[in-house]
C-alpha cells in the first residue's frame, strides 16, 4: 500500500470504524436483551422485606495522622492491616484496638494495602509504584524494613494489591492500565494483563472452585473479568458512568458488584454477561469509593465520597439504611472474614468497625 | 482525581459528577415556583424539596455538603462551613463563583483578593492571610506590580456600587476562598485524590435476572451475622469471643451451623480446615484418600514459590501419577497422557487438567455419599448449638477486650520446634505470651471447650 493513499484516509476510516464499533455494539446489547425474561427485583418481590436495620459504631481505631485509604482484614477474623497518605501501614487487633506493627513506606499515598493468608505477612504499594512485602516480626525491637520484599514495579501508582490462595503470589493493579500476577520470592512477573483503557483501580479475586479468574475496574468506566493463566480478558462489563473504583465479588462467585464516581452500584451476572441491578437514589451524588457484600450476599455496602455508608438490598434493589459517622470520604470497607462486621477506613484519618 | 481536564484530543472530560449533579440541585432549588422560600436577600433553608423521600437527617447531610462545596454560605459566621438546622440564614452562591466554573483557584486571583483586603484593611489582615500573602507576594513577586493594579482597580470599581450590591459581593468572594483556600485547622473539603487519565467511551443499559440469588441468599441468610446474628453472640457488640473460639480450626466439637454449611457446596466442605479432615477420614475408610491428597498437592504447585515448582511436580509424579506409585489416583487415559506428556516440562499449571478431573471425581462421587454417611450425620447431630449471651445489662460494665496470640507467632513458633511452615493449628502449650503487659493478668481463652 502506498504511504500516500494511506495519508489521505485515516480520519475517514476512523470515523467509518467509530460508527461501526458503536453500532455493533447496540445490536450486541439488542441480543443480550431478547434472552432475559424478569427482573431481579421483580423475583425479589415474594421476599419478605428487611426489617428495621441497626448497626453501630462498635469500634474506632485511632493512629493514622492522615488519610485511610486502604484496610484489609486478617484471616483471624480480628486483625486488619490500613495505609494512609502520610505513608503509615499500621496492623491493628481492631477487637482490642491495639496497634501490633507499624511500618513507614518510602513514599505518601499508600493506596493498597493486604494482609496474607498466613497472617505472617502484609503487601502494600502506592505512588512508589510497587508493591512490597513485609513478613510480620514479633520482635518490638526490629525495624519491619528491614526484611522488606519489593515484589511487583509498575509505570505508574499502585492501586490494589491483593495475595492469591496463598502468600507466593500477589496480584495488582495499577494506573499504568495494568494488572499483574507476581511471585514473591523471586518478584518475578507470572502474567501480565493488558486491556483497560486507563487507570486500573481496583480488583478482586473469584471464590471459585477452580479459582483461576479475577475481575478489575477502571477509570475507563469498564469492568474486566481475566483468566489468570492466559492472562486473556474473557468478560468485560462497560455501563458505569464514570471511573470504577471498587469491584467485589458475590459470595458464590458468580456475579460481582461494581461501585463507580457516577454515585451507583451494579451488580453483573457472569453467566447471563450482563448487568443485573443498579442501585442508586437522586439524593446519592457523590460517587461510591468501595463496596463489599454480607456474607448472605444479600446486603451490599458501600461506602461514599459524600462521607457515608450506605446499605442496600441487593435482591430489592432498595436501601436498607444510611450510616453516618465519618468525618470525611469513606475511602475504603470490607466485610470481616466470618460476616460479624464491616471495617470502613476514611479520610478523617480514622477506621471504624461497625456491627 | 481532576474535576474538569482536557485531554489531548481537546476532549473534555469531567470527571466529578457530583458537582453536575449538586449544581443541578441548587438551581431547582432556586426555581421561584417549585424552590425554597426566599426573603428579601436572605432565605432560610428548612428541608431539601425533592420528590423522593429522605430523611430530614438526609437532607441535612446533603445541605452540609452544598454549604462544604460553597454553593450555599452562612451569613452569620461565614468562616463555619456548616449548615444548621436552627434559622440562621443563608445565601446561595453566584454561579460566577461555582466550583466547576472557577477550578482550580487562581494563584493569581487569590492575590489579588488578598491584596485588596490588605489594601482596605491598611496591613491588619489575619495571621494566616497574612502568611499567604506574603508567601505569594514571594512567589508571583515578578507580576506583583500587575497584583497591586488589579486590586486597586477592583476596589476603586467597587466604591461606585450601590452598598447593598456591594456587600453581598464581598460575602460571595469571601465564601468563595473560605473554601477554596481553607483556613489551616479546618477541613478541606475540595480535597481530592492522586491524578488519573481517563478516555471516553459509552454506555448501554439491560438487566436480567436468575432465581439463583434469592435462593442463595435464603440458604446463608441464618449464617449471615450482619442479617440474622449469631449464636452465642457478635463478638464486636458484646465484646465475648466465644463465637471465634467454638468455630476455631481446632476446637473439639463444632458448631451445628457450621456442619450443615459443609452440606451447600463440595467448596465450602474444602474450605473448612475441620470439614476438609472429616472428608478426609470418610474418604480413609472408603480407600480413596489419595485423591484428596493429590488435589491439595497440586493446589500447593499452583499456589507456591515458583522456584519449587519442578521438584514439588516431580513428588507429585513419584507419589500419585506413576505405575506402581504408593497412592495411585485414578485418572482418564487422555488426561493422563496430556499431564505426563507436560511434567516433561512442569510449569504452574501443569496439573491442572488431573486436578480438575479429579476434583470433580470427588465432587460428583465422594462428597454426595459423604454427606449421607454415619460419620457425618453422628457429627451433625452431636454438633452444639450455643447458648445466646446477652448484651450486659450494665452498659458501663464492659467486659474485659481479651487479646489473641498473633497469626504471625504462632508460624514462627511452629518454625523454631522445626515442624512444617504450613502448621497453622495453634496449640496453647507451645505459645510463649509475649502479650502487651496491661492484659496478662487473665487467660485469655474464655471457653472451656477449646482444647
Amino acid at each position: 500500500m502506498a504511504a500516500q493513499e494511506v495519508a489521505s484516509q485515516p480520519s475517514d476510516t476512523l470515523t467509518t470504524l467509530k460508527t461501526e464499533s458503536e453500532t455493533l455494539k447496540t445490536k450486541l446489547e439488542e441480543e443480550r436483551a431478547k434472552l432475559h425474561d424478569v427482573e431481579l427485583h421483580q423475583v425479589a418481590e415474594k421476599i419478605e422485606a428487611l426489617g428495621q436495620f441497626v448497626m453501630k459504631t462498635r469500634r474506632t481505631l485511632k493512629g493514622h495522622g492522615n488519610k485511610v485509604l486502604c484496610m484489609d482484614w486478617c484471616k483471624d477474623k480480628r486483625r486488619i492491616v490500613s495505609s494512609s497518605q502520610d505513608g503509615k501501614v499500621i496492623v491493628w487487633d481492631a477487637f482490642t484496638t491495639n496497634k501490633e506493627h507499624a511500618v513507614t513506606m518510602p513514599c505518601t499515598w499508600v493506596m493498597a494495602c493486604a494482609y496474607a493468608p498466613s497472617g505472617c505477612a502484609v503487601a502494600c504499594g502506592g505512588l512508589d509504584n510497587k508493591c512490597s512485602v513485609y513478613p510480620l516480626s514479633l520482635d518490638k525491637n526490629e525495624n519491619l524494613a528491614a526484611k522488606k520484599k519489593s515484589v511487583a514495579m509498575h509505570t505508574n501508582y499502585l492501586s490494589a494489591c491483593c495475595f492469591t490462595n496463598s502468600d507466593m503470589q500477589i496480584l495488582t493493579s495499577s494506573g499504568d492500565g495494568t494488572c499483574a500476577l507476581w511471585d514473591v520470592e523471586s518478584g518475578q512477573m507470572l502474567q501480565s494483563f493488558h486491556g483497560h483503557a486507563a487507570d486500573v483501580l481496583c480488583l478482586d479475586l473469584a471464590p471459585s472452585e477452580t479459582g483461576n479468574t479475577f475481575v478489575s475496574g477502571g477509570c475507563d468506566k469498564k469492568a474486566c473479568v481475566w483468566d489468570m493463566r492466559t492472562g486473556q480478558c474473557i468478560q468485560s462489563f462497560e455501563t458505569h458512568e464514570s471511573d470504577i473504583n471498587s469491584v467485589r465479588y458475590y459470595p458464590s462467585g458468580d456475579a460481582f458488584a461494581s461501585g463507580s464516581d457516577d454515585a451507583t452500584c451494579r451488580l453483573y451476572d457472569l453467566r447471563a454477561d450482563r448487568e443485573v441491578a443498579i442501585y442508586s437514589k437522586e439524593s446519592i451524588i457523590f460517587g461510591t469509593s468501595s463496596v463489599d457484600f454480607s456474607l448472605s450476599g444479600r446486603l451490599l455496602f458501600g461506602g461514599y465520597n459524600d462521607y457515608t455508608i450506605n446499605v442496600w438490598d441487593v435482591l430489592k434493589g432498595t436501601r436498607v439504611s444510611i450510616l453516618f459517622g465519618h468525618e470525611n470520604r469513606v475511602s475504603t470497607l470490607r466485610v470481616s472474614p466470618d460476616g460479624t462486621a464491616f471495617c470502613s477506613g476514611s479520610w478523617d484519618h480514622t477506621l471504624r468497625i461497625w456491627a | 482525581m481532576t474535576i474538569n481536564t482536557l485531554s489531548q484530543d481537546g476532549v473534555q472530560r469531567q470527571q466529578m459528577p457530583c458537582l453536575t449533579k449538586m449544581e443541578r440541585m441548587i438551581i431547582s432549588m432556586q426555581d421561584p415556583d417549585m424552590g425554597i422560600k426566599l426573603r428579601n436577600q436572605r432565605l432560610l433553608i428548612t428541608v431539601i424539596p425533592h420528590k423522593c423521600s429522605i430523611s430530614d437527617e438526609e437532607a441535612l447531610h446533603v445541605g452540609q455538603l452544598f454549604v462544604k462545596y460553597g454553593y450555599i454560605y452562612p451569613l452569620k459566621e461565614p468562616r463555619n462551613l456548616i449548615l444548621k438546622a436552627d434559622d440562621s440564614s443563608y445565601r446561595f452562591q453566584t454561579p460566577y463563583y461555582w466550583m466547576s466554573t472557577r477550578w482550580p483557584a487562581s494563584e493569581l486571583d487569590y492575590a489579588i483578593y488578598l491584596a485588596k483586603k490588605n489594601i482596605r484593611k491598611q496591613g491588619e489582615l489575619i495571621e494566616y492571610e497574612k502568611e499567604c500573602y506574603n508567601a505569594l507576594h514571594k512567589r508571583i513577586n515578578h507580576t506583583w506590580d500587575f497584583v497591586v493594579m488589579q486590586a486597586r482597580e477592583q476596589l476603586r470599581a467597587s466604591k461606585q456600587r450601590r452598598k447593598g450590591d456591594r456587600i453581598v459581593l464581598e460575602c460571595q468572594e469571601q465564601a468563595y476562598w473560605l473554601v477554596n483556600r481553607p483556613p489551616p485547622g479546618t477541613q478541606d473539603s475540595i480535597d481530592h485524590g492522586p491524578e488519573r487519565r481517563t478516555t471516553n467511551t459509552r454506555v448501554q443499559l439491560n438487566s436480567y435476572h436468575n432465581h439463583f440469588y434469592v435462593k442463595y441468599c435464603e440458604q446463608y441468610q441464618p449464617h449471615d451475622p450482619i442479617m440474622q446474628g449469631c449464636l452465642p453472640s457478635n463478638p464486636w457488640i458484646t465484646d465475648d469471643i466465644m463465637f471465634w473460639n467454638m468455630n476455631s480450626e481446632t476446637v473439639a466439637l463444632p458448631t451445628k451451623l457450621r456442619v450443615e454449611r459443609w452440606s451447600f457446596s463440595f467448596m465450602e466442605l474444602l474450605n473448612d480446615q475441620m470439614g476438609r479432615k472429616e472428608f478426609l477420614t470418610y474418604l480413609e475408610k472408603e480407600f480413596s484418600a489419595e485423591n484428596l491428597c493429590f488435589w491439595q498437592a497440586c493446589e500447593d504447585v499452583r499456589h507456591g514459590e515458583t522456584a519449587k515448582i519442578p521438584e514439588k511436580v516431580d513428588e507429585v509424579y513419584k507419589q500419585f501419577l506413576a505405575p506402581g506409585a504408593s497412592r495411585w489416583v485414578n485418572i482418564d487415559s487422555k488426561t493422563m497422557e496430556k499431564t505426563l506428556e507436560g511434567l516433561k516440562r512442569p510449569h504452574r499449571f501443569v496439573l491442572d487438567d488431573a486436578q480438575m478431573h479429579i476434583y470433580f471425581l470427588m465432587k460428583k462421587d465422594s462428597y454426595p455419599r459423604y454427606l449421607k454417611s454415619e460419620l457425618y450425620k453422628n457429627l451433625l447431630a452431636r454438633a452444639i448449638v450455643p447458648q445466646e449471651t446477652k448484651k450486659s445489662v450494665f452498659p458501663f460494665m464492659r467486659r474485659q477486650r481479651h487479646s489473641s496470640p498473633s497469626p504471625a507467632l504462632a508460624t514462627q513458633t511452629a518454625e523454631d520446634d522445626g515442624k512444617a511452615k504450613k502448621t497453622r493449628i495453634v496449640t496453647i502449650n507451645n505459645i510463649k505470651l509475649k502479650l502487651n503487659p496491661i492484659r496478662k493478668k487473665k487467660r485469655f481463652w474464655d471457653s472451656q471447650i477449646y482444647k
